[in-house]
């Protein structure tokens, strides 16, 4: 399960309707990961782009991979601005036990950081500053670049 | 012709090209000196598939994203 949508997420609503979409499903572990926007180097917030088909696909390939070992992943993201204190994603695993699920949630969200096609922007001054310092290039990038 | 979108904080509009490889679309985009710093960082996906050569054919009708560095969460 994907959602996304626009602004903050509501963190107590978002985990309560996971947990209770599960509740009967025979899984011993439930493990959440939530981000949520730190005050820092001045931000009023963060702001995020996100392009939705090829998120799709990798997190339907995640899935897959959860399936195999009997697990379900949840995930949640904000599109646009999210203010100071307020949370923009929201990752949960479900599995039969929990070494199987300490694992996924692990790498899911490495993963999900180096290859989920989300862009962030800080949001300081009225500007809107794409985060590139932050950013992790995509594996197998710069192919188009002139060769070295 | 091939269309050819630039995502995230990219600051340019789509383009059409008559193109028939990724190799042609290189020589193309390297010729903008506002897209070079971009070029040697973004993955580059064909029909919303991510694809690692140059060599990659394109058909008419097909779909070219550039994505730069990513940072969700």
């Amino acid at each position: 399960m994907l959602y996304l949508q626009d602004g903050s997420l509501d963190v107590p609503k978002i985990l309560k309707e996971w947990h209770e979409e599960e509740a009967t499903s025979n899984y011993g572990a439930f493990i959440s990961f939530v981000g949520t926007v730190r005050s820092e180097d001045g931000i009023d917030g963060l702001s995020f782009d996100i392009y939705e088909p090829i998120l799709q696909s990798w997190f339907a390939l995640w899935q897959q991979k959860a399936k195999e070992r009997g697990a379900v992943i949840k995930m949640a993201h904000s599109r646009g601005d999210v203010m100071l204190h307020a949370s923009s994603y929201i990752a949960a695993v479900f599995s039969p036990k929990r070494r199987v699920a300490l694992e996924f949630i692990d790498a899911f969200v490495e993963d999900f950081k180096a290859s989920a096609p989300i862009w962030k922007y800080d949001l300081k001054d009225g500007k809107r500053v794409y985060a590139k310092e932050r950013s992790t290039a995509i594996n197998g990038s710069g192919i188009l670049g002139e060769k070295q | 012709m091939v269309r050819v979108e630039f995502l995230g904080p990219i600051q340019k509009d789509a383009l059409a090209l008559e193109i028939t490889n990724l190799n042609e679309l290189a020589t193309i985009l390297q010729k903008d000196e506002a897209l070079k710093e971009w070029l040697a960082t973004c993955a580059v996906a064909v029909n919303d598939t991510i694809v690692t050569s140059l060599e990659y054919e394109l058909k008419d009708g097909d779909k070219v994203s550039l994505l730069p560095p990513v940072c969700g969460g």
